[in-house]
């Protein structure tokens, strides 16, 4: 393909490819910390005009790759990195089978992983991206790789995707070096991504052991509540892009985080008591 | 394309890759649905850590389907074998359930099985019953498919979301070349049967299989007489891994192909199927000597298919190897003739035009 761009994040080596300019350059610039090695990549992303002359012609962006959603719909060009990023997401997301994947962001400090997953707007990745401006290190805001054989977290630490008015609360705290641009208008409202802290990319091959899942809840008074296990396992099914496909592995691996790892479900008001919520637990 | 066929025929190529060769083949697999079958196939081999990671993930992906073909056959026999009336399964399903070489690592995904036509309002009956339901809920395309097509209207599994396609023959009932599906049924081999005969003089025991030479024939149909070669390379490989499989099983076998090629009026799909595997995965060369097909020359390397010359092969070659590296698909212009031509060549012009009419119109009072 015309421009290429090859990174590799913890585990996941991605190649991505694209007929414009544009997407791979901002790519380059989100990821500049990242290793941006060229090897045999577990996944390949394309992006690439539905017709030849959709690249010129009202350039539309569609997301094609190793493994495929029928239903995909292209994106304009102006969000060109926004499909880079979904393309990568739906590999991993279809495609994996080393790690059971949970929708899910994660944080850790001093060895103590967190796992923060709910629907979206519970403010998951708000909170992973707080938490990560807090001494915490962030291990991923999108997917939690369980590793079955050991029950570990591999980090995934992909810039964290900020949409619509927690854009505005983290660049109130953090450098404007730290954002990609200010892309407006997608299907999911307004969305800027943020780097990791450095030291969260270069010790991406840290594991962490889980000790604590977390159910937020945002714009609820704070309310904390223990979540047994069987609910935290058909939660957590729910919330796994690839449970059925692994099979006994994806069960026993299940199984083994939430007998061994307390959940708990958290009401917050606001980002601030969450936070305080968070430290207290 | 031409580097993932040698390494699926000639896995020893593959220690000749360097990176970029390796992410070109890989991407390749992906996207012709090959890539279980290219981790079985250099299982062993000493390849890069990175490659054998992703082999891995390739294998444990097949195993996994595997498992949920083989439970769609047993939920398939749970609800048909009370009926009392022969069904045999069709191609990946078959492979896997057989245990055939072609089955190692493919990825199989609908359910096909093959009933006698007058037993289709049963079968499809106890479908209904067992909790398959229509995927497409339209009186025209329901039409279409009671009326022109081999097959019912694709069943899909409410609960497990698996399809099943109930066919009656192997080919449009609207194609030029009329098979006989009797007799590829009445001829169908028991597949785990217990030894056992029934008053009508059947072996006992549920579901069959195609004879060999009826599987290789009815591969090619398939390739050759009916769609537009997409996937068309894991056709042809399944093509390969039969003749292989069973020739070295039946000195003879090149005949009883010949036979049964000749019987479904399928001489020249089969011929041409054959004539492609060998080009691209060396068929032939599957046995060193002693074999009466190796003997003869270009064009025709089966004796009973004397005479045939391989015309138009080139266009087929082209498209079966349409992909790059990428995994993009190439030669737009000659894919799209291959498509249309699988429309010109599944229904006799005056009918296909009155389809299109009838499909563009609904597309547009529709949408």
């Amino acid at each position: 393909m015309r421009h290429r761009f090859d990174v590799q994040v913890g585990p996941v080596a991605f190649r991505i490819g694209s007929a414009w300019a544009q997407p791979v350059a901002e790519m380059r610039a989100l990821y500049a910390d990242y290793p941006l090695v060229r090897s045999v990549p577990h996944y390949t992303v394309r992006l690439e005009p539905e017709r030849p002359w959709r690249r010129w012609l009202r350039p539309s962006v569609a997301i094609h790759g190793d493994h495929l959603l029928p239903d995909a719909l292209p994106l304009p060009l102006a969000q060109g990195l926004l499909a880079a990023e979904m393309g990568m997401n739906l590999q991993l997301a279809l495609g994996e089978r080393r790690f059971l994947l949970l929708h899910a962001a994660s944080v850790e400090k001093d060895g103590r992983g967190l796992i923060l997953t709910g629907e979206s707007g519970s403010g998951k990745s708000t909170l992973s991206a707080l938490l990560g401006a807090n001494g915490w290190r962030l291990l991923g805001d999108e997917f939690v790789l369980l590793e079955p054989e050991t029950g570990a977290m591999i980090p995934f630490p992909r810039p964290v995707s900020l949409k619509n008015a927690s854009i505005a609360a983290m660049a109130a705290i953090l450098p404007e070096s730290r954002f990609g641009p200010l892309l407006k208008g997608t299907p999911k409202g307004d969305i800027r991504h943020l780097k990791p802290d450095p030291a969260a990319i270069s010790a991406m091959h840290t594991s962490a052991m889980p000790r604590l899942i977390l159910f937020p809840r945002f714009g609820f008074e704070q309310a904390v509540r223990d979540v047994p296990p069987g609910e935290a396992f058909v939660r957590l099914t729910q919330a796994s892009t690839n449970y059925t496909t692994l099979g006994a592995r994806g069960f026993d691996a299940l199984t083994r985080l939430v007998t061994t790892v307390p959940a708990k479900a958290i009401d917050y008001p606001d980002t601030a008591t969450a936070l305080k919520m968070v430290a207290g637990l | 394309m031409r580097r993932l066929a040698r390494a699926l025929a000639d896995p020893a190529s593959v220690l000749a890759l360097d990176e970029e060769g390796w992410t070109a083949v890989l991407c390749m697999a992906h996207a012709e649905r090959l890539s279980g079958t290219l981790a079985h196939r250099v299982e062993g081999l000493p390849v890069p850590p990175r490659v054998a990671e992703i082999l891995n993930t390739a294998r444990m992906n097949a195993a996994e389907a595997r498992t949920r073909a083989l439970w769609e056959v047993e939920m398939a026999r749970r609800a048909l074998t009370p009926l009392g009336v022969p069904i045999v399964l069709l191609k990946g399903s078959a492979f896997l359930a057989a245990e055939l070489e072609a089955g190692q690592g493919r990825l199989v995904g609908d359910l096909d099985i093959l009933v006698p036509r007058d037993a289709l309002p049963e079968v499809e009956a106890a479908l209904l019953d067992a909790g398959w339901e229509w995927l497409k809920e339209d009186a025209y395309d329901d039409h279409y498919y009671r009326t022109w097509m081999h097959e019912l209207p694709p069943l899909i599994h409410r609960e497990r979301d698996a399809m099943i396609d109930v066919h009656h023959t192997i080919l449009p009932l609207t194609a030029r070349a009329k098979p006989y599906p009797g007799d590829l049924i009445d001829m169908a081999l028991p597949l785990g049967w217990d030894g056992s005969w029934d008053e009508d003089g059947r072996p006992v025991g549920g579901l069959y299989m195609l004879r060999p030479e009826s599987m290789i024939v009815h591969a090619a149909a398939h390739l050759i007489a009916d769609g537009d070669l997409s996937g068309g390379m894991r056709n042809l490989w399944d093509i390969d891994r039969l003749w292989r499989e069973f020739s070295s099983q039946d000195d003879e076998f090149h005949l009883s192909v010949a036979e049964e090629a000749w019987k479904h009026h399928l001489g020249p799909e089969t011929m041409r199927a054959l004539r492609l595997s060998d080009h691209v995965f060396s068929t032939r060369h599957s046995r060193e000597s002693g074999n009466p097909a190796s003997a003869v020359g270009k064009g025709s390397w089966i004796p009973a298919f004397a005479g045939m010359t391989g015309k138009g092969d080139g266009f087929y070659i082209t498209r079966l190897l349409a992909r790059d590296g990428w995994g993009r698909e190439t030669h737009r212009l000659l894919r799209f003739a291959f498509y249309i031509r699988s429309h010109l060549i599944r229904m006799p012009l005056p009918l296909l035009l009155r389809h299109l009419f009838t499909k563009w119109r609904k597309a547009r009072s529709g949408a």
